[in-house]
């Protein structure tokens, strides 16, 4: 380890180590209550605290049993397809759009340029309670609050400024000349957005999308406002399990979105080495 | 050099672009190219120059005039369909794609079959010495070979036309002397037209068979390089086009296409009379600094003016030698770099004589032509 410099004194290398202590504390303080729901969803019973025989290490204290409900439990599994299902819509629709937009918004000739963008991307800034009422009152009108296609729509609302920022951002590196070198070449603009702007284009779409999708995956305020009992995602159902039946089930639900979410992070950090590559490439 | 007098093949006429509509970007543009013919548009930065390319790619509208390649409009074909080749100045080769899908797009997008795709591209990295390269993508390639991919991606659908904007700009001076002997040989080879855009005129003079001198949105000169450099049309070119010095006079008379110009500190000069000049008018004389001989010489001379000695230059194959005249502006000489390279010192003064035939007196327009960019 690398030694102090000779002009420390006493408190120079006491700052330093309490320094370390609270960055130490810090990330303790944002990463242990997310740690410590795994080992307690493995719990044998229905409590949400370490029982003797877990502190023990015990094997019989451990079971599967709430994953188990998970399976069974209608309710749990009707919440997991539907979030899926939303998720996946959700941020599919939130792709195309965001895409077709920061295409748009990277033209030079775009007029309003600014306005647009700050419209586009306000549902991240306006607080979403205030999006849930205005959606509720408005989505009435057309008959799509407790419906699929109003909450993807919600959904896609939410995830399409993640997709704006992300497709912004690889298309900042995007060299125009290139689309005019498809054009001359004899390709139609179509078929070079497909050829040649897509491709290039693809780590900022994907990663996105997997903003859009995990922006739905655990969104809750508008579901409440706009879910009826059938379209019940995953977050609203741990949010009435921990009103309602106060059992680890949700803890294991946790367990299994905290991996999901690990794999999705993963995901995008490889997307944005991958991208960094191409263009370092370049 | 194909011009073979087949007839025009590509048009410009009158063609005139603004960007809103209200100066003119380009003024007005005429040229008659024939087929096969090198032509580069040469000028400083916004002259006009990648404009009328532009136009001709596709990529800009025309405000007014039209472009007609064998007596056929294409101001209204989609820059898609024209079927020109263009090379970018920073290659454009997509960075996605190898070498040999690169080179494969424009086939595909045509229709090709990929096994007579997979022999026209052997064909073409052949012809650009690239052999051994299809596999690899851009990001592989050093500069000079990157350039060559893109002038084979826009020779090998075979267009007749090739545009290609500052193509060289990129390279350093080695590469981009080997490059323009390249695109000098491929365009002999297979006998399509080039439209060449550059600002660097070393590269336009060996490489065109016509230059057009861009200054703003004007066409100033369309001549071959020789005939640009020996006969300029007017002071903006002869100080754009090599190295030039400018001698303030006015004029005395004309006699039989000659100026007599009387420069201050008395002496007349006698000169080509460049056009619409008229007696008693401001004039400038140009005279190249190869040209000018100082006195004591082996050279026959016709002019002879005094100038004070300023400051010696070594380059190294030759020696610019400055001289002060008596309104205090200032004349070059290049002088090889052998033995009659002469001394002098600080302030004194020597004589500098040349031929009627090797100056050209113009119209004093006011304001000294502005070369830079």
């Amino acid at each position: 380890m690398r030694g102090f410099p000779e002009y420390f004194t006493f408190w120079h290398i006491a700052g330093h180590y309490a320094l370390r202590f609270t960055a130490y504390l810090v990330l303790a303080f944002l990463i242990l209550p997310i740690l410590v729901i795994i080992p307690l969803s493995f719990n044998a019973e229905p409590f949400f605290t370490f029982t003797q025989g877990m502190l023990a290490l015990d094997p019989d204290a451990y079971s599967l049993r709430w994953y188990n409900e998970i399976i069974t439990d209608q309710k749990w599994t009707l919440a997991i397809r539907n979030s899926f299902i939303i998720g996946i819509a959700a941020a599919f629709l939130a792709t195309v759009l965001g895409t077709i937009a920061a295409v748009g918004l990277a033209s030079p000739w775009m007029p309003f340029k600014r306005l647009i963008t700050a419209l586009l991307l306000s549902p991240m800034i306006v607080p979403l309670i205030i999006i849930a009422a205005g959606m509720f009152f408005f989505y009435t009108s057309f008959g799509l609050v407790g419906t699929f296609p109003g909450l993807i729509i919600a959904h896609a609302a939410l995830g399409v400024p993640f997709v704006i920022i992300t497709v912004t951002a690889t298309l900042a590196g995007f060299d125009r000349s290139l689309f005019s070198a498809g054009i001359s070449l004899g390709a139609s603009p179509v078929k070079v957005f497909w050829d040649v702007v897509i491709p290039l284009i693809r780590p900022g779409v994907i990663s996105g999308g997997l903003f859009a999708f995990v922006t739905s995956f655990d969104e809750v305020v508008l579901v409440l406002f706009l879910a009826g009992p059938e379209q019940r995602t995953i977050p609203r159902q741990m949010f009435s399990g921990l009103r309602e039946q106060i059992n680890p089930t949700i803890l294991a639900v946790a367990t299994l979105l905290v991996f999901l979410s690990v794999a999705l992070l993963v995901t995008l950090e490889v997307l944005r080495r991958r991208s960094e590559r191409l263009r370092g490439a370049e | 050099m194909t011009n073979t007098g087949a007839g025009v093949f590509l048009e410009f006429n009158d063609v005139k672009k603004s960007y809103d509509q209200k100066s003119l970007v380009v003024k007005g543009f005429n040229i008659q190219v024939e087929q096969g013919e090198f032509i580069t548009l040469l000028g400083p930065s916004g002259s006009g120059k990648t404009t009328v390319l532009m136009m001709l790619a596709g990529f800009e509208s025309v405000t007014s005039g039209t472009i007609s390649i064998r007596g056929q409009s294409i101001n209204r074909t989609a820059p898609y369909k024209r079927n020109i080749g263009m090379v970018f100045q920073n290659y454009a080769l997509f960075p996605h794609m190898t070498v040999a899908e690169n080179l494969g797009y424009p086939l595909s997008v045509r229709g090709m079959s990929k096994p007579d795709q997979k022999a026209r591209i052997a064909e073409y990295l052949d012809l650009v010495e690239l052999g051994d390269f299809g596999k690899r993508y851009p990001g592989q390639l050093s500069g000079g070979q990157r350039q060559r991919v893109a002038l084979a991606r826009a020779m090998i659908f075979e267009p007749t036309l090739i545009l290609m904007d500052e193509p060289l700009g990129a390279l350093d001076k080695k590469l981009r002397e080997q490059m323009q002997y390249e695109i000098t040989r491929l365009h002999e080879q297979l006998g399509f037209t080039v439209i060449y855009v550059t600002h660097d005129q070393a590269e336009a003079l060996s490489m065109s068979d016509r230059i057009a001198v861009f200054n703003d949105g004007i066409v100033q000169q369309c001549a071959p390089p020789a005939e640009l450099y020996e006969r300029p049309a007017n002071a903006f070119v002869a100080e754009f086009i090599g190295e030039n010095n400018f001698v303030h006079g006015t004029v005395e008379r004309i006699e039989d296409g000659r100026a007599v110009v009387s420069i201050p500190g008395g002496a007349n000069i006698v000169a080509e009379a460049g056009e619409g000049l008229e007696a008693g008018a401001r004039s400038i004389v140009s005279i190249r600094p190869e040209k000018l001989f100082i006195h004591p010489n082996s050279h026959s001379h016709d002019n002879e003016i005094a100038a004070t000695f300023v400051a010696r230059i070594y380059v190294g194959d030759f020696i610019r030698y400055y001289f002060r005249l008596a309104d205090g502006s200032e004349i070059v000489v290049k002088v090889l770099n052998d033995l009659s390279a002469p001394e002098f010192g600080e302030g004194e003064s020597g004589r500098l004589q040349w031929l009627i035939s090797d100056s050209i007196a113009f119209p004093h327009s006011g304001e000294m032509p502005d070369v830079t960019g």
